[in-house]
């Protein structure tokens, strides 16, 4: 009996401690070591690889093991092989933290690209901040750049929601529709969505005549619909992801809703589509070029990166790729110029990645300044209508 | 001498010593969140092992302390300690007000009104957005500063934290032998028998929820001050979970049971993390439930006392050969 309980205190104790300093050194390293004797550059990826944003991560993690491969097959960044460590947080705040101080301590990576979603995002800005490490969020809110006198190290590749804002307003305002109901999911994303259409209804004369909301779990959101139909609206605009942004969008067809219909571009998937079983036809909405890559002009500028990124992941996975991926394509290639650039120095690979200037990518045309740090405009977006289940691009 | 004052001093050396070895932010990171959940687990585990009540809502008490800060020290510009110590109270006067009605309640019952009330709670995070600023949470929150010194660095924070979990295990070891302690244990036996000896039941089960409250609040406030941002999402439902697995595994009613349980989840998560796709390329952290659950399936089988009564029981046993 003694013998057994000394084995598991020793056991016990020895988990703690391999713990403890296993997770010190280690990782995942992707990208066999490219030609050449020099010293590698060091970079790190936190991304909500599970949990309840894993089908944003997902993508990213391939996009980023992608470009890690490609990069050092072509010698890597001015001859020295590319080390890339990407972590998952289980889309945790706490795991996080704990992940970037790991990729900054552990690592010493130059620098970091994540989270996928907001929340995580936000958790580990303080600890870039104190340590002076350059960081690309993938995420979409707007205050994880803002104020950018609190936020020197942060920059973030998504639109910012303020964007798609400004384009659905302009096409609600271009048909002269002026009386919105406005429903969004009950987390982080749909509130976001909330806040920046709230603050940006108004200096566009719109009115949101009714303001609803759903919690991502529900099956069922007539109730809300109905309150919509009552309220006189000319439109309704949805600020949700599936498979909630598809039980809504049937629940409004089931009730024989002819108002026009526009959702955020949280239901840029075909998952949407599938959800919604048909009823996401005549749905309006704000999206990356990427989903309607073969209908835009060869004149966008944005064009032939668009069409290289859909060929060299689909070759590689066997599957099309994402604007979340997108999101991670960007932050990769902004990254890796700036430290082609700058050299292995965080606080010159900052200073060059702020000086970012007509960077063409998966999610438009990068500008960052020193009190811009997404780059983003609207003319990163188009407008789509779903026809016969297919994105149409709109004019 | 006594073989307990030698683990406890030498425990206390290693304290003081360990950051000036690990020189590294991420494992003073881990240590810090180590400390922060021993402290819930303490609490916990008087709950639990000696006043023999379960709750499921522990995240709630955690996320109010966090959240007590951050609105007090953001919206209110409190200075940091007090709303360190609002952080203490706030959870402590709610476990009051909700404690003389749940307590009335046994085994399954109990659990399920505790696992409510974390639900609920959770709710009120999502949904007060004028308050707690809804899904999107709350930034900004300032470093905490006692006196001119400011815990802006992980390595200040680590000793802050242990100190705070060092005073109170001093302070519940104590308590677990005085009179209350005992009375606490005769519930747990036997709540009948407490009673028929005169032990006013009702309000020390009372007394150890608050005062189980009182602590995850204050590693709450903590919390929000070590990572200065704050949403809902960490202090849901399997967040109080895992501080009760964190409890079972350490052992319930020991002195080492918290540190030991927190720092083998903690640990085990962290190896887990980097170890799984190592072993299962694709696979991200889901897998590692699966071994949280295996962990907890073998503990129980082997020692279901928790891994704290291993020291306590060696302890024990030397002093027997010692006489």
């Amino acid at each position: 009996m003694r013998k057994r309980i000394k084995l598991l205190a020793g056991l016990a104790v020895l988990i703690i401690t391999a713990g403890l300093l296993l997770s010190g050194c280690g990782g995942k390293d992707t990208g066999a070591k490219a030609g050449g004797d020099k010293e590698p550059y060091k970079i790190g990826a936190v991304i909500d690889i599970s949990g309840p944003s894993s089908s944003l991560g997902i993508p990213e993690r391939n996009t980023l093991q992608m470009l890690t491969e490609k990069i050092n097959a072509a010698g890597g960044i001015n001859g020295h092989p590319l080390e890339l460590t990407i972590l998952d947080n289980k889309s945790d705040e706490t795991e996080a933290v704990l992940a970037v101080k790991k990729l900054i301590d552990q690592q010493k990576v130059l620098a970091v690209i994540g989270c996928s979603s907001s929340g995580p995002s936000m958790a580990m800005i303080d600890t870039v901040q104190k340590e002076k490490v350059p960081m690309i969020s993938l995420a979409a809110a707007s205050k994880i750049v803002e104020p950018v006198q609190e936020r020197q190290w942060v920059f973030k590749t998504a639109q910012s929601d303020i964007v798609v804002v400004n384009r659905l307003a302009g096409y609600l305002k271009e048909k002269g529709l002026n009386k919105i109901a406005f429903l969004y999911m009950n987390n982080a994303y749909g509130d976001g969505g909330r806040i920046a259409f709230t603050a940006a209804a108004e200096p566009a004369g719109l009115q949101i005549v009714t303001e609803e909301k759903f919690e991502a779990t529900d099956v069922d959101m007539t109730p809300q619909l109905t309150r919509v139909k009552a309220s006189g609206a000319q439109a309704v605009v949805i600020w949700a992801i599936p498979p909630s942004a598809s039980i809504v969008t049937k629940n409004f067809k089931d009730l024989g809703l002819s108002i026009p219909l526009l959702h955020s571009h949280g239901v840029g998937n075909q998952n949407f589509i599938d959800l919604a079983q048909g009823a996401a036809d005549g749905v309006i909405l704000p999206i990356g070029k990427l989903t309607v890559t073969g209908q835009i002009p060869d004149s966008d500028p944005q064009k032939e990166v668009l069409a290289t990124y859909i060929d060299e992941y689909s070759k590689k996975y066997n599957s099309s790729p994402n604007s979340f991926g997108g999101y991670a394509w960007d932050a990769f290639y902004l990254l890796i110029n700036a430290i082609e650039k700058a050299g292995p120095d965080r606080a010159a690979i900052r200073d060059q990645l702020e000086k970012t200037e007509n960077y063409i990518g998966v999610s438009g045309v990068f500008n960052m300044s020193a009190t811009d740090h997404n780059g983003l405009k609207e003319d990163s977006m188009v407008n789509v209508k779903i026809e016969g289940g297919q994105w149409k691009l709109l004019e | 001498m006594d073989k307990n004052i030698v683990f406890r001093a030498a425990a206390i050396i290693i304290f003081l010593v360990l950051p000036l070895l690990v020189k590294s932010n991420y494992l003073l990171g881990i240590l810090i969140i180590i400390g922060l959940y021993t402290i819930i687990v303490i609490g916990l585990g008087i709950l639990m092992g000696y006043a023999g009540q379960v709750s499921f809502g522990h995240a709630a008490f955690f996320g109010l302390g966090a959240y007590s800060v951050a609105v007090l020290s953001t919206a209110y510009r409190w200075p940091t300690f007090a709303a360190l110590l609002a952080a203490v109270v706030v959870p402590g006067l709610l476990a009051a007000l909700i404690g003389r009605p749940t307590l009335k309640l046994k085994e399954l019952y109990l659990v399920l009104a505790t696992l409510a009330f974390g639900i609920l709670v959770h709710i009120f995070f999502n949904e007060a957005r004028e308050i707690t600023g809804g899904p999107s949470g709350l930034t900004g929150i300032p470093y905490l500063s006692l006196g001119g010194l400011v815990f802006d660095r992980d390595i200040k924070f680590y000793y802050l934290v242990w100190s705070t979990v060092l005073l109170i295990s001093l302070g519940v070891n104590n308590l677990i032998h005085s009179r209350v302690g005992r009375a606490l244990r005769a519930i747990r036996e036997s709540e009948h028998a407490a009673e028929t000896s005169g032990i006013d039941t009702a309000s020390l089960k009372l007394q150890a929820f608050v005062f189980s409250a009182v602590l995850a609040g204050l590693a709450g406030g903590l919390y929000a001050y070590y990572v200065t941002f704050i949403s809902p999402s960490p202090f849901g439902f399997h967040t109080s979970v895992l501080f009760v697995l964190m409890a079972v595994v350490g052992g319930l009613g020991t002195f080492w049971g918290p540190l030991l349980g927190t720092g083998l989840v903690v640990a085990l998560g962290e190896i887990l993390r980097w170890a799984v796709p190592l072993a299962i390329p694709g696979a991200g952290g889901e897998y590692q439930i699966i071994f949280f659950g295996v962990i907890l399936v073998v503990i129980m089988i082997v020692k279901p006392e928790g891994l704290g009564s291993i020291i306590k029981f060696s302890k024990k046993s030397v002093e027997k050969g010692v006489r």
